[in-house]
């Protein structure tokens, strides 16, 4: 799969398609890829990867690499294709100024999930698809690909790209199984004062270090009103618990609806938060209320919550009356 | 040196939390340790470090400076300080514990930081050696010897004892207040582990990364260098590797006006946050390239500049483990080290 990526960048940068390429270049371990762009041949050579390790999101850095001079060219995994379809949605990633080229992708291994099995000293890994091999300071291990995936990928919503210039490998399948709604379910079922615990919990971990915010392709403001000095909530840290809670919870209601469930706040989280549930509860209600309804699927939807048509339901007296009759 | 049979460590913390607070590294539900208050029942954590750091004790994300009262036209200033209790904190590791003397070269300068300062004396700093140091570990680039940590009292755990050895006043006070739980011993167990730890050490994978590009350039070259564009490419703009890690110290003072009142409260900043270093005129540092740039120069030359050569670095590796782009300072080390 690498060098069929590697050889159509360097095509497509050699025939002036593209001045530049957009995707993951290799770390000190296999595990920490970083984004990177490339503009040589060289450049690809030396360092660019696409294997089961590259799990960051490149769809946000296109809204600023898209008015830079010039064409690039983007490698896009299933999930991030959703979350470019709906920033070119909200006109903030210039289309014609990108070329994607859609990648495959069976799900990415995190070396966070790798460690909670105990395996310490991480200093390779490689995968074969199916198994993943452990090189550590304290001998090898293998472990099944399956049991080595973060939350983004355990539940992935879609192995089928969305939007792409051309595809290298096989499209995939939208997944229907609704597993990633279990533990939304499991939230609902409890009572509202064991649910209110489960997030003070979650939430008095916060360090408000906004590596959620900031990696999010939903959270494109630019200025941020918890950056801003004049809005009175400029905050570097929260003070007190209302303040850990509001700041989840503003910041999803904001991009609800526009969320496309790509997991980046999550696998980012330096506390382990599980904030793509906040999301996911939203998504859920949205496909309860509205139909199904999945963001950035498509280019033409209006989107339920910012559209109005006379069937809408009153969610708030939604339960009353029996469900979305 | 002394000596306590593993079985008895429960007795050992609740014999030093009867006289003071004890704070130890604690499991979380997701397996992640964090300090805890210990009380009866709490376990010791296996991990190797807690993700957030210890500066925590001595340098809170949040402090409460003042409160302002106004009576017409007078202002009355209250001092709301309440930090008066001794505390311990036991088991840091070897890179925080060098920590502490970093930010106390920044902190207990004149003029000394009060808030800092007194908690500083009420805590005493038990250190745990390590044995299992991870691939992201470097302390050794700073002269950190892992196997032999600072603190007030350095600790070796062994599969059935736990060895202690004072390094300070305040750790001979210690060791004296629980004396009559340890035993005597000669250090032939700890120096095999030392020994052990030690092999581990020489193999890391960063254990040979050299910092001499940043002692052999000058500022200005290094500040001017090509390299920080293409370093910071891809920085998001959090505050993760400053919140994370044990030295950075920035920090922003703001006012809380109560309505009949004002509370003024200190919190960390970060030098990766776009709005660092805004003042009246505007901000000197407007893009994510000079935000980047800054916080390696701090660590690799501001601070070395400024402290008879000693890096901002303690080489704990937490900024490895949690950047959400894995860009970190061994990368920024090793790029410009491979000029």
């Amino acid at each position: 799969m690498q060098e069929a990526v590697i050889k159509r960048a360097k095509e497509l940068l050699a025939d002036g398609s593209v001045n530049r390429v957009v995707g993951w270049k290799a770390g000190e371990f296999a595990y920490d890829t970083t984004p990177a762009v490339f503009t040589s041949a060289e450049e690809l050579d030396a360092g660019f990867i696409y294997n089961d390790f590259c799990a960051p999101n490149l769809s946000k850095y296109i809204i600023k690499e898209s008015r830079k001079e010039g064409k690039l060219l983007v490698f896009l995994k299933p999930c991030d294709t959703y979350s470019f379809n709906q920033l070119v949605k909200e006109h903030r990633i210039i289309r014609e100024n990108v070329y994607i080229i859609a990648v495959p992708c069976t799900g990415k291994v995190d070396v966070d999930t790798v460690k909670s099995k105990g395996i310490k000293g991480i200093t390779g890994m490689t995968s074969d698809g199916e198994n993943v091999t452990i090189t550590t300071l304290y001998g090898e291990k293998t472990m099944p690909k399956s049991e080595t995936l973060g939350d983004k990928c355990r539940t992935c919503k879609s192995k089928k790209h969305v939007i792409f210039d051309e595809i290298i490998g096989d499209d995939g399948e939208v997944n229907t199984d609704g597993a990633r709604f279990e533990l939304v379910e499991k939230l609902e079922m409890m009572t509202p004062d064991e649910r209110y615990d489960f997030w003070r919990n979650e939430l008095s971990k916060c360090i408000r270090c906004n590596a959620c915010r900031n990696v999010c392709p939903a959270c494109t403001c630019e200025s941020c009103v918890f950056d801003n000095p004049n809005s009175g909530i400029q905050q570097r840290a929260a003070t007190d618990s209302f303040e850990e809670n509001m700041f989840h919870l503003i910041r999803s209601f904001h991009v609800a609806g526009r969320c496309t469930d790509c997991g980046e706040c999550t696998r980012v989280c330096p506390q382990n938060i599980p904030l793509h549930l906040i999301n996911r509860k939203y998504i859920k209600d949205i496909n309860e209320f509205y139909g199904d309804y999945q963001a950035g699927s498509d280019l033409e939807t209006r989107a339920p919550l910012n559209d109005y048509t006379f069937d809408d339901c009153e969610p708030s007296i939604v339960y009353k009356r029996g469900g979305n009759e | 040196m002394f000596r306590l049979p593993a079985d008895k460590l429960n007795e050992f913390f609740a014999a030093i939390a009867s006289a003071q607070s004890l704070y130890i590294p604690v499991d979380g539900d997701d397996g992640r340790a964090s300090y805890k208050k210990w009380t009866e029942g709490t376990a010791l954590s296996k991990a190797l470090n807690t993700v957030r750091s210890a500066k925590d004790f001595f340098f809170p994300q949040t402090t409460d400076i003042c409160d302002f009262n106004m009576n017409g036209k007078n202002i009355e200033i209250i001092d709301n300080r309440t930090e008066s209790e001794d505390f311990v904190i036991f088991g840091v590791r070897a890179c925080d514990a060098r920590s502490f003397t970093i930010l106390d070269k920044v902190f207990l300068a004149e003029p000394i930081d009060t808030y800092y300062a007194t908690r500083r004396e009420h805590g005493t700093v038990i250190t745990m050696a390590c044995t299992e140091p991870e691939e992201n570990c470097f302390c050794g680039v700073f002269g950190i010897d892992a196997a032999a940590p600072e603190g007030d009292a350095a600790c070796w755990m062994t599969e059935d004892s736990l060895y202690i050895k004072a390094n300070t006043e305040k750790g001979e006070k210690f060791i004296e207040s629980i004396k009559s739980m340890l035993e005597e011993c000669d250090s032939s167990a700890v120096d095999a582990q030392k020994a052990k730890t030690k092999e581990i050490l020489e193999k890391l994978p960063f254990a040979n990364v050299s910092t001499d590009y940043f002692r052999k350039n000058t500022l200005l070259d290094i500040f001017g260098s090509e390299h920080w564009k293409k370093l910071s490419e891809s920085c998001l703009g959090c505050g993760t590797c400053t919140f994370v890690c044990p030295t950075c110290q920035c920090y922003d003072i703001k006012d809380y006006d109560t309505g009949h009142g004002i509370k003024r409260y200190r919190t960390w900043d970060s030098c990766m946050y776009s709005d660092f270093t805004r003042m009246a005129h505007g901000n000197s540092r407007n893009s994510q390239v000079e935000r980047f740039r800054q916080r390696f120069m701090h660590k690799l030359v501001y601070f070395p500049d400024n402290n008879n050569g000693e890096f901002g670095c303690v080489g704990c590796g937490r900024c490895l483990s949690r950047c959400p782009i894995s860009m970190n300072i061994i990368k920024v080390i090793k790029t410009f080290g491979e000029e």
